[in-house]
């Protein structure tokens, strides 16, 4: 496997100018004779579609939800990041890059995140012209706040819900660009093949999952926006439909898979209630502004919250880290709540959970402050929990939230795979080890709005693209083999449900391989995952036919990938030892129980090669070369 | 823990026909959400060897718009500004009997049991909801002032998550409520200025194409949104097709209108 990361020479600041310079451009009578195809609507997926068809490409965009406006992306509640310095608070390109790459605890590269650093200006400018209403000041103004990770204000928010107004500005310039025929728009169509030929990425097989069909469709570039693969967990905060359908079924062509184990857990998530949870819910970052983290401080103390006088209570978070208090990073934030758990101190059923506490905010604010902030936060904590928090405490415990790994792209985002194109939180290239909250909008918009759309052209004007369409043997292939899967799914007709499975594993992965990883736990997991598949292919009922809409067919294809790729997490996460952002293990911690880096033998990309079930596959490394930073032990305290 | 009896629309196909049937929910706890309990009526139709009822859900965080669920008659159910996925079982009593059907209009045509197809939302969208601000054409964020007051309406209007429950409540089948909300946040913002009146003409000639009934004044529409879109969105929509008429003469250019 070959990587070359494409990283343009010169100074940090000026790479990505130069390269623009030197990128290749495709005229605009020629644009029109690509086609491109687009996997995906959410923030990355519509933002590149809409942005390719506005240049003049003929452009393919598919998604599984029956609206493109229905991508996960909707879900982001916090805001997006741009060092836009309107506060006046010393924000600068510098200062974002360097929040995120030390955010990311040294994981990333520097070109790509100085790069994203660099646009991020330029995606709220994009937004706000397509109407995006943006939280203002009486002045007419564009409001900031602050998030973890960082010590200035550079969060631009829509209240709790702006990845739902970037995910509908986004989607409406896709649907422009659908209107005036310069998009195909392909809903309810799940892309199950990435077709290869001649080595290139030329086009995809998806089922079309109202008529059940297998539809091939042939292009000269394929872009994968699929989003991450944090189901892996069964419980998440991702939406039910997310998989790692589009991605692993690439790995399996040959795109190298980069970092799986980097997994992020989110510490502000409502907890588990009972057996029948099919998901997590998020409580927006946000609220850690004015919400104070704190368990009892002796064990067994059973008291109401607000029986717990002050001195009885553990700011645990404040006590910490001084410096940053509740707005330390996520995975600092979730292993500290897991250690209070664990100690025997946390609250409400089953002792997996930890309050955050409005009351504070709510005196020296006043209610109607904290509801303008976080009303809709939250109506939905109490239409979920029952529970007031205005009055009451809440009850938050971590969860799956969000996968800094992703498929392997280089500069351009493009995969060791020719023509393969990965953006958003499909590829691994900006968060390292930890993504900083309101960084997700963020990649996802820069990569579709302006990355991609630059360096595509750069890959169509520079390579020799012979003539294919849909009826080339490879298409007819990969149909095949689609269809044989299904086949073979709805032909076991065991006894369990998909969903036993899914959640069988999803307890494997959150155990061994969740907060807190041990070699013990993770070799445990190694074991268990292939027996779990094992009995998933002999035991396994799917009902229905494959000519139908049926969502059980739909499930267990994602389940199946899901039993082939938590294995591959697992494998990563057992040998990458040390610790480093979300992925903790337990060998390598400092005295005081923080991660413990090991940068002469780690500081690098472990990049996955597939070689079929039978054999392990291969640990490629992409060495990770800090020009500009120097190495540092993170420090919130 | 509670047990329900639901009656629960089967339709196997779009063009099949379709009819209730009744299960029973044994073991339902209040913290579940409805689509949970749904959940585990269906693993255990699945074990008898039954097809699992077909229903959208994607986020279950109420605000993807994918449920669509008419629950005793109410678009989501009860429960005042909440989807169906965050409606929990503590707004039922042991031994309710609950009736689940789709949405029933004739621009939604059902596609199996509970799913029903709401494309036509994407194409009114294509047919003017949106400013054309091609990427890279923006100046500085702000150089554009916004007053608080109407950047907060624009919001409040733009919150919609296209479910269809407004449709779904109207007894015409109406979708005034999802077309005016789009219609009034971009133009309450100065970005949707220049092309207002493209807008709201191809928007609603498109609502009409997809053969949405009328509006009915019954304002059952802002009743069911889970997310409390406001019916002044449609008399600010009227306005602006009624200004947009004098001022063009009613011809929507046929660039807006899409396709």
């Amino acid at each position: 496997m070959k990587l070359d990361a494409k990283i343009p020479g010169g100074p940090l600041a000026d790479k990505w100018d130069r390269h623009r310079a030197d990128l290749r451009l495709v005229s605009p009578a020629n644009k029109r004779k690509f086609h491109v195809i687009v996997v995906g609507s959410g923030l990355a997926g519509a933002s590149a579609a809409a942005s390719l068809a506005e240049l003049g490409y003929q452009v393919s965009c598919f998604c599984f939800q029956d609206s493109p406006r229905r991508a996960h992306s909707i879900a982001a509640q916090g805001g997006i990041n741009a060092a836009k310095n309107y506060q006046n608070d010393g924000d600068s390109t510098w200062r974002l890059f360097y929040d995120t790459i030390k955010g990311g605890d040294f994981r990333s590269r520097e070109a790509n995140v100085y790069r994203l650093a660099q646009v991020s200006a330029s995606i709220i400018d994009q937004c706000v012209a397509q109407g995006v209403p943006f939280a203002r000041e009486y002045g007419g103004m564009l409001a900031n706040r602050s998030f973890g990770g960082a010590q200035v204000s550079r969060t631009f928010y829509a209240r709790g819900q702006t990845g739902q107004q970037l995910l509908l500005g986004a989607y409406q310039a896709l649907e422009r660009m659908i209107g005036k025929g310069a998009i195909k728009m392909y809903s309810r169509h799940e892309m199950l093949e990435l077709v290869v030929v001649n080595e290139r990425a030329r086009g995809i097989v998806a089922r079309d999952l109202i008529t059940g069909e297998m539809a091939s469709f042939a292009g000269d570039a394929v872009v994968l926006a699929t989003g991450g693969y944090g189901n892996a967990f069964f419980l998440s905060t991702n939406a039910k439909g997310c998989n790692v359908t589009a991605a692993f079924r690439a790995y399996k062509k040959g795109a190298g898979f980069a970092n799986p184990c980097f997994t992020q857990i989110h510490p502000t998530c409502i907890p588990v209630s009972g057996e029948y949870q099919s998901k997590l819910t998020l409580m927006s970052e946000s609220l850690r502004n004015d919400g104070r983290v704190w368990v009892p401080k002796a064990h067994g103390d059973a008291r109401a919250p607000r029986e717990i006088p002050e001195a009885a209570r553990d700011y645990y978070l404040e006590r910490k880290y001084p410096a940053f208090g509740n707005l330390a990073p996520r995975d600092i934030a979730s292993r500290a709540a897991k250690e209070a758990c664990d100690d025997g101190r946390g609250v409400g059923p089953g002792g997996r959970g930890v309050y955050l506490d409005f009351s504070s905010a709510i005196q020296r604010l006043g209610e109607a402050t904290i509801r303008e902030r976080y009303g809709n936060l939250f109506e939905m904590y109490e239409r979920i929990t029952g529970e007031n928090p205005y009055t009451v405490p809440m009850r938050i415990y971590p969860a799956v939230h969000y996968t800094m790994g992703g498929l392997w792209v280089d500069y351009n985002l493009m995969s060791n795979l020719s023509g393969l194109h990965v953006i958003g939180e499909a590829n691994f290239s900006d968060h390292g080890a930890n993504r900083l909250g309101a960084s997700a909008l963020m990649q996802g918009l820069a990569d579709g709005y302006f990355i991609l759309p630059y360096t595509i052209g750069d890959y169509l004007a520079g390579t020799k693209l012979e003539a294919v369409d849909a009826s080339h043997a490879a298409f007819k292939e990969a149909e095949t083999r689609a269809s044989t899967q299904t086949s073979r799914l709805l032909s076991i007709s065991g006894t369990r449900s998909v969903d036993s499975f899914h959640k069988e594993l999803g307890h494997v992965m959150w155990n061994d391989c969740g907060m807190a990883r041990t070699r013990d736990g993770l070799q445990r997991a190694l074991t268990r995952i292939p027996e779990i598949r094992a009995e998933f292919w002999e035991n396994v009922k799917v009902p229905g036919s494959a000519a139908t809409l049926n969502q059980s067919l739909e499930k267990a294809g994602r389940v199946a990938d899901f039993l082939e790729f938590g294995e591959l997490v697992c494998l990563d996460a057992l040998q990458r030892e040390e610790s480093c952002g979300g992925h903790f293990r337990t060998e390598y911690q400092t005295a005081d129980g923080e991660a413990r880096r090991n940068d002469e033998a780690f500081a690098h990309v472990a990049v996955w090669e597939h070689r079929g079930l039978e054999q392990a596959p291969i640990r490629h490394v992409e060495p990770l070369d800090f020009e500009f930073v120097k190495l540092a032990t993170r420090s919130y305290k | 823990m509670m047990r329900l009896t639901l009656r629960v629309w089967r339709q196997p196909g779009p063009d099949a026909r379709g009819e209730f049937r009744t299960y029973i929910a044994n073991g339902v706890s209040e913290h579940m959400s409805f689509l949970e309990m749904l959940d585990v009526v269906n693993e255990d139709l699945l074990v008898r060897g039954d097809e699992p009822i077909a229903f959208d859900h994607d986020c279950r965080e109420g605000i993807c718009g994918s449920c669509a669920l008419m629950i005793n008659g109410l678009p989501h159910g009860p429960k005042r500004a909440t989807t169906a996925c965050q409606l929990h079982m503590r707004s039922f009593r042991d031994g309710d009997t609950i009736t689940v059907e789709p949405w029933r209009a004739r621009a939604f045509p059902v596609l199996r049991d509970l799913i029903v197809d709401r494309s036509a939302f994407d194409r009114i969208i294509a047919s003017g909801g949106f400013v054309s601000a091609p990427t890279g054409s923006a100046q500085d964020a702000n150089a554009i002032l916004v007053s608080k007051d109407r950047s907060d309406l624009a919001m409040d209007a733009a919150a919609c998550i296209g479910c269809g429950a407004c449709v779904a409540a109207c007894p015409n089948g109406s979708a005034i409520l999802f077309t005016s909300a789009k219609v009034a946040h971009l133009g309450l913002l100065p970005q949707g200025q220049p092309e207002r009146d493209r807008r709201v003409l191809g928007m609603v000639r498109q609502m009409d194409l997809e053969e949405f009934g009328g509006c009915t004044l019954f304002e059952e529409c802002e009743a069911a949104c889970p997310k409390e879109i406001s019916v002044e969105n449609i008399a600010r929509m009227n306005r602006d097709v009624l200004r947009a008429t004098l001022r063009d003469r009613g011809q929507v250019p046929v660039e807006v209108a899409g396709g």
